[in-house]
């Protein structure tokens, strides 16, 4: 067993703390305030080869392993998870997904400019009436013979406006259930599609989230990823390995906290002592250091499973479990350390709070983590 | 036009600085160690000519004289964008010795600008540039705060007291840059970090060659004693403190 980071490793991580510190950190806070999509930001992480570092170099990816992309996860999110959740759907859920099942042609024409960051992806599972349960999908892709009429509405969707390329589950043969749910690659500018409004929300306010309606819009069948019927099984394998970048997500959150916790600890003073020299703030801090180191080797385990090939699922959702409620706990003490000033916004640590409740629902919320992994104890 | 940048490995600047050995040596146990930060922003305008000028930058390498441990940072200096890197294998005991092993890998080698870093962030020595480009018998101007090259002339910006002097260079020389050479330090791409690799890191054997400067010890400065607070009533006590213990006055 080998705990040691490979040099490109700590270089990627190094990088994306780079980044971070520089490009997103001087206007994170006033972003957030104003819910505004960082696109100046998402276009350089591009051409750093931020969004496409996962996939094959051969398809003009980055060639990494999922271990580097989880220390880059981690050193943006620590910023802001406005950006790496940008990262997130682009890396482990658009890119993988198509890279691992999709045609040699869909890899072509799909892949190659996702990969090297020319366009950016999203990942359209949820719906207003199917969220948890996924296999309520609503939005129909009829079989026309040589393509599909899609119609239906799609909820929460993240990257919705700034991408181009989206992956759809549908529903083609509701008597099949599950068993007739497709995954299609659609274009963002097809004829039929509308946006809602950008959804006003309570954490990771400046990503681009809306709902998306689909009203008959035709798509050929080449664009159909896998067998007919294939869909659900691929959205549930390609959020397997989503949860590990959101559980990086989580970690980077909590660990942002903490780093701004400890430091404030050791400079603001009460009873004429630092706070960090009161013991329950010590313990406070050692508590947070204990569960971030925890969260850490859990996500990097689940990692470490997917890039060798391993069955990784149960450790994904146990990491995405365990690292989203550790980023809740630490993010809400880490408030408690900073007293009143950590109620206000030029701290910083009340925004990672609110960023933290996401990680405990998308890509599967606590209580579904809780069924998979439960599933897999009794199988 | 073929561009060489001499890179020095030093520690993190946010280092907490120890020694051991009856402080005669550093304590390496927990440095980060990172590209001298103007030998970082020298590669970085090189790169950025390269981008700007396309074929006509043939080539950037990097230098560096250091043990194989320094090779994370060399190929740090790949991933940015170097085309190669040279490294002589010894401990880069003194700035004599730096220059001199500089000078013996670089004479049978052929660049048009060699950049150095103005001094180091570690000993501060300040001397390698200028000692190297001697020994090379290559002309060097020191302090450049800006570089550019404009139908094959070179052109340079030397900040001075109170102004900038602006100059045209003949090549080859040895530019030894400073605070304005570029703005910030290049972030390496995915790519880059991933090929690094693949790019040649030759290895050459140091030259027989002296250290004219031996360490003695180093000293650490003295932590920064607690704030003492005086108030209008013991104004005496200030002034017999600044003169005996401050020695200010
Ligand atoms: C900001 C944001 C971005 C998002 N981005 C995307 C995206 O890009 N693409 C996408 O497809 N989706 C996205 N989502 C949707 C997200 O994945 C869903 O919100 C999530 O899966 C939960 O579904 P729901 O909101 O319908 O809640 P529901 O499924 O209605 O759940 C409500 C509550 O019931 C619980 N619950 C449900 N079923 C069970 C059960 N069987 N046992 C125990 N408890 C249960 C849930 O855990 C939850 O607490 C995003 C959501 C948000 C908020």
């Amino acid at each position: 067993m080998n705990f040691e980071f490979t040099e490109e490793q700590k270089m990627i991580r190094q990088a994306a703390k780079d980044f971070a510190e520089r490009e997103l950190l001087p206007d994170v806070i006033e972003r957030d305030t104003r819910s505004e999509f960082p696109a100046e930001h998402i276009k350089k992480l591009s051409e750093l080869g931020f969004l496409g570092m996962m996939t094959d170099l051969k398809y003009d990816g980055g060639g990494m392993d999922t271990i580097s992309y989880v220390l880059a996860m981690e050193e943006i999110s620590k910023i802001d998870s406005s950006v790496s959740v940008v990262m997130s759907v682009c890396n482990s859920l658009v890119n993988w997904g198509i890279e691992k099942f999709g045609s040699e042609k869909q890899k072509e024409k799909y892949l190659r400019p996702l990969a090297s960051g020319q366009k950016i992806g999203a990942f359209l599972l949820s719906e207003p009436e199917a969220g948890s349960d996924a296999t309520k999908q609503r939005t129909i892709a009829e079989d026309k013979g040589d393509h599909y009429l899609v119609n239906g509405t799609k909820n929460f969707i993240t990257n919705a406006n700034c991408a181009s390329t989206y992956i759809v589950i549908a529903q083609t043969d509701p008597e099949k259930g599950h068993k007739g749910i497709n995954a299609l690659l659609i274009e963002k500018d097809a004829p039929g599609i509308t946006l809602g409004p950008h959804d006003d929300k309570m954490g990771m306010r400046s990503s681009d989230t809306h709902s998306v309606m689909f009203t008959d819009v035709k798509i050929p069948k080449e664009n159909r990823i896998g067998e007919d019927g294939f869909g659900f099984k691929f959205a549930m394998q390609t959020l397997d390995g989503g949860r590990i970048g959101i559980a990086a997500q989580a970690n980077g959150i909590a660990a942002g906290a903490f780093e701004r916790a400890l430091n404030y600890s050791q400079e603001r003073k009460a009873f004429g002592t630092e706070i960090g020299n009161h013991q329950a703030i010590a313990f406070k801090l050692a508590d947070m250091a204990v569960k971030i180191e925890n969260a850490r080797n859990m996500c990097l385990k689940a990692a470490w499973l997917k890039d060798q090939n391993k069955p990784f699922g149960y450790q994904s959702a146990m990491a995405k479990l365990y690292c989203a409620d550790i980023a809740m706990e630490v993010t809400t003490e880490a408030v408690q350390i900073f007293g009143g000033y950590g109620y206000m916004k030029e701290y910083h640590v009340e925004r990672l709070m609110r960023e933290a409740k996401l990680t405990q629902i998308y890509e599967g919320t606590s209580e579904i983590q809780k069924i998979v992994i439960s599933r897999s104890l009794m199988k | 036009m073929k561009i060489l940048i001499c890179i020095s490995d030093v520690p993190d600047t946010t280092t907490k600085i120890k020694f051991t050995n009856d402080n005669k040596e550093l304590d390496q146990t927990e440095i980060q160690w990172i590209i001298n930060p103007w030998d970082e922003l020298a590669l970085t305008r090189a790169i950025e000519l390269k981008e700007s000028l396309g074929e006509k930058i043939e080539s950037i390498t990097v230098i560096n004289v250091g043990p194989a441990g320094s090779e994370p940072t060399i190929r740090k200096a790949l991933a940015m964008g170097a085309d190669n890197a040279i490294r002589v294998d010894a401990d880069p005991k003194e700035s004599y010795f730096v220059a001199y092993q500089l000078a013996e890998a670089i004479k049978s080698r052929d660049f048009d600008i060699i950049l150095a870093g103005l001094d180091s962030a570690d000993y501060n020595g300040a001397s390698v540039g200028g000692m190297m480009a001697e020994l090379l018998d290559m002309p060097s101007v020191s302090a450049i705060s800006a570089l550019n090259i404009e139908n094959g002339k070179v052109f340079i910006n030397r900040e001075i007291e109170g102004g900038t002097q602006k100059l045209e260079a003949q090549t080859p020389f040895v530019a030894i840059v400073q605070k304005g050479i570029a703005i910030e330090p290049k972030i390496p791409a995915m790519r880059g970090i991933m090929m690094a690799r693949t790019k040649p890191l030759e290895v050459v054997a140091p030259a027989n060659a002296d250290c004219l400067t031996e360490n003695i010890v180093y000293e650490l400065p003295q932590p920064k004693g607690a704030c003492r607070k005086f108030t209008e009533e013991n104004v005496n006590e200030l002034v017999d403190v600044l003169h005996k213990e401050a020695k200010l006055i």
